[in-house]
């Protein structure tokens, strides 16, 4: 018998990967979830959902943290997916724990309520008594995220802990914790995002328009530029243009980097991404803050 | 419909694992891969220029891509397993990227335990030292079958032929009691890139491939077993939706072995026989399956089959035992106690275990038995004997790495505290 028939080609082995993650999770867990953000990634996490569980539905709910700076397009994308698979949809507002006063909104020109979600994920994880939340993140988008695990731990205040991270062997996941304690986990931990695009591109998934190029009224700030929306505080000198732009990942209005693209279709896309020498995270100015920026907000709980 | 394979000039995905101390050159390395297969983007490299030069570093400092979190940038050391990816067109890879000294031997064992292939550094100046016996063992006892020795340092020994060819020897010579099929040497510099991605003018004496090419192109596909079926039921989906009323699928990962709809089965442990019916992935049915997939089966009756039972062939079956013997490496700050109720996973099977027995310890320096001191901590192999309170379905891990394979569990602190290998 020959094994050369016996070969996967690598986005096969990732999907495979993925999916027994994500039944892992339903089989150890009494209350999961996936954190849905309406980015290609946790689109193509709850695809995997999709076919783990097929033909049941999901067995978790979506949750989707809305920030009330989300882009128009990010919503609608999101209940049309969720009426079509039959999946429940649970939404934690920021702008409720504004209201509440747990948190106060920054002010100035790079105001952003990237770092209040993490307020509101972690209240709607207690509200709801979340014990495993399933995440998008992959080990390749930032450093501090290379030694995530699979099963990632939190504490009863939510907190990561890089230093006392369970050792995960084999494909056998420790999911057991104390009342109060719960899990982040990452099927998509193993995956690039030139994986992600392929897979896309593979699978034939829709997603929201905003990741093809489009015109659009935005304005430059420094290296960047930023769609031009009701929640950004203009400066002085900024002045509204209209551009042919597309964006490479999905956060809020006020602080995702568009930029200058005419890749319309998933394959100029994936050209266009092959080709790229700046990570995606490159146009967040939410990781600019400071060298450890994403570990400092990963061990408060963010995503 | 058949799963995807890869086409003919594809070789799909290959994880390795890299084991090394600071001095040993082992992120510059792994920087050099990155860096050389144009895997780095700009803005991480002027990351990492810029913390070079702040550090008074002439040049870049290659290990600053890999070594990731505050601590360990303060420090200067690597401290955690840290995963790596790099695509060329002939594969992807992913780099379990693990500390190499003796108080890290855990997180070793945890970057090989899901690992293909190790690579091995050995400094051409200092030769084979204690970590070096160190990660071969743990490579041969995690089941690794291709060993890939970087002698490093090549431009400090003045690229001597005469250097390489004593450390092969004393390689070989110390690996002959080890079980590893495949070993390869080459001679690089990982800061000056000699070997690693293009061949070096600087070893007209070296006949071989360079570090990439043979990552490249090593066959690790029939490493997977596809002779025995082994399939552990890891969730019943039963939707009970007017569409699929009477569905009942077993959803799991493929073991080992190859499946095809129409198949006898097993279950185990039942023993009740049925035949399957389809083999799905998502909603497409394949005409069959084999390791790593992750399907679902349905089968021709209704028989009682639940999380943690598998099916298997009638006639090859695992062992079902209450006691077994295996070697572990402990994982956990606090020590092995006989006393304790452990639970055992295995598979998707969860049972309650004891260790009756600690047989002898390893030091793994010099792969001496210690048997007068059997006190197990944290780092500590050991090979024991568990019993534990209901039957497990095993194969010799050197056989099966899915069915031969397990942790233990502290249930008192949910710690995972120990990874075992059978036989």
């Amino acid at each position: 018998m020959s094994d050369s028939n016996y070969n996967l080609d690598h986005l096969t082995e990732l999907e495979a990967e993925s999916m027994y993650v994500l039944r892992e999770v339903a089989a150890q867990f009494d209350r999961p979830a996936i954190l849905f953000s309406g980015g290609k990634d946790s689109i193509v996490v709850t695809h995997l959902a999709a076919k783990a569980f097929a033909p049941g539905r999901i067995p978790m709910p979506l949750v989707h943290i809305d920030t009330g700076h989300n882009f128009p397009e990010t919503l609608a994308f999101r209940d049309s997916l969720v009426e079509r698979l039959g999946a429940r949809l649970i939404v934690g507002s920021v702008q409720a724990t504004i209201d509440s006063g747990k948190v106060k909104e920054e002010t100035g020109a790079n105001a952003s309520r990237n770092r209040l979600q993490t307020t509101t994920l972690i209240d709607t994880i207690e509200e709801h008594q979340f014990d495993a939340c399933v995440g998008g993140a992959r080990r390749d988008e930032e450093k501090a995220r290379a030694k995530e695990r699979f099963f990632s731990h939190r504490d009863d205040f939510s907190q990561w802990d890089p230093k006392n991270q369970r050792p995960e062997l084999w494909n056998l996941f420790n999911g057991m914790h104390a009342p109060g304690e719960h899990f982040r986990v990452f099927p998509l931990n193993n995956w690039t995002e030139l994986d992600v695009w392929n897979y896309i591109l593979r699978e034939n998934i829709a997603l929201p328009s905003l990741y093809f190029a489009h015109e659009r009224m935005c304005i430059r700030r420094a290296d960047q530029i930023l769609a031009h929306s009701d929640h950004l505080n203009l400066r002085p000198e900024e002045v509204p243009e209209m551009m042919q732009v597309r964006f490479r990942t999905l956060g809020d209005l006020t602080i995702t980097g568009a930029f200058e693209s005419n890749a319309d279709t998933l394959g100029k896309i994936i050209d266009e991404v092959s080709a790229t020498r700046i990570t995606e995270r490159g146009g967040r100015m939410d990781d600019k803050r400071s060298e450890s920026a994403m570990e400092d907000r990963k061990k408060e709980g963010y995503f | 419909m058949a799963a995807s394979t890869s086409p003919p000039d594809h070789n799909g995905l290959l994880r390795f694992t890299t084991a090394g101390s600071v001095d040993d050159g082992k992120s510059t390395l792994i920087g050099r891969l990155l860096y050389d297969s144009k895997s780095i983007f700009e803005d991480q490299l002027e990351a990492v220029e810029s913390a070079s030069s702040q550090k008074g570093i002439d040049g870049t400092d290659l290990s600053l891509l890999t070594d990731g979190l505050k601590a360990e940038r303060e420090q200067g050391i690597t401290i955690d397993v840290a995963y790596r990816y790099f695509a060329t067109p002939k594969r992807k890879f992913i780099i379990a990227d693990t500390p190499g000294h003796i108080q890290y031997t855990r997180n070793m064992v945890t970057g090989a335990s899901t690992a293909d292939l190790a690579i091995i550094l050995i400094d051409a100046r200092h030769g084979l030292l204690e970590q070096t016996h160190r990660h071969s063992f743990i490579a041969s006892l995690l089941g690794l079958r291709h060993v890939v020795v970087c002698v490093n340092k090549m431009d400090l020994v003045e690229y001597s032929e005469e250097r390489f060819d004593e450390i092969v020897k004393a390689y070989k010579n110390f690996s002959s009691r080890l079980d590893i099929t495949d070993i390869k040497f080459i001679p690089i510099s990982a800061l000056h890139g000699d070997n690693v991605v293009d061949r070096s003018d600087k070893t007209p004496w070296y006949g071989g491939g360079t570090l990439l090419h043979h990552l490249e192109t090593v066959h690790v596909g029939a490493d997977r077993n596809l002779q025995d079926c082994r399939f552990p039921v890891q969730y019943v989906i039963r939707p009970q939706t007017d569409a699929h009323r009477d569905f009942r699928g077993y959803a799991g990962r493929i073991a080992s072995g190859v499946w095809k709809p129409g198949d006898k089965v097993v279950a185990l442990p039942s023993g009740k026989e049925s035949t399957i019916d389809e083999i799905l992935v998502g909603d497409a049915p394949l005409d069959k399956a084999f390791p790593p997939l992750s399907v679902t089966m349905t089968l021709k009756d209704d028989i009682d089959l639940s999380r943690g039972d598998m099916l298997v062939r009638a006639n090859n079956q695992p062992e079902s035992t209450q006691v077994l013997d295996a070697r572990i490496c402990w994982l956990s700050e606090s020590p092995l106690n006989s006393a304790t109720r452990y639970v055992l996973r295995h598979t998707t099977r969860d049972v309650q275990a004891k260790i009756t027995e600690v047989l002898y310890r390893i030091d793994i320096n010099t792969l001496h038995r210690v048997e007068d001191d059997v006190t197990i901590s944290v780092n500590d192999m050991a090979r024991v004997r568990i019993k534990t309170a209901s039957p497990l379905l095993t194969d010799g891990y050197k056989e099966n790495r899915s069915t031969g394979s397990f942790i233990l569990v502290d249930p008192s602190t949910h710690l995972t505290v120990a990874a075992g290998v059978v036989g």
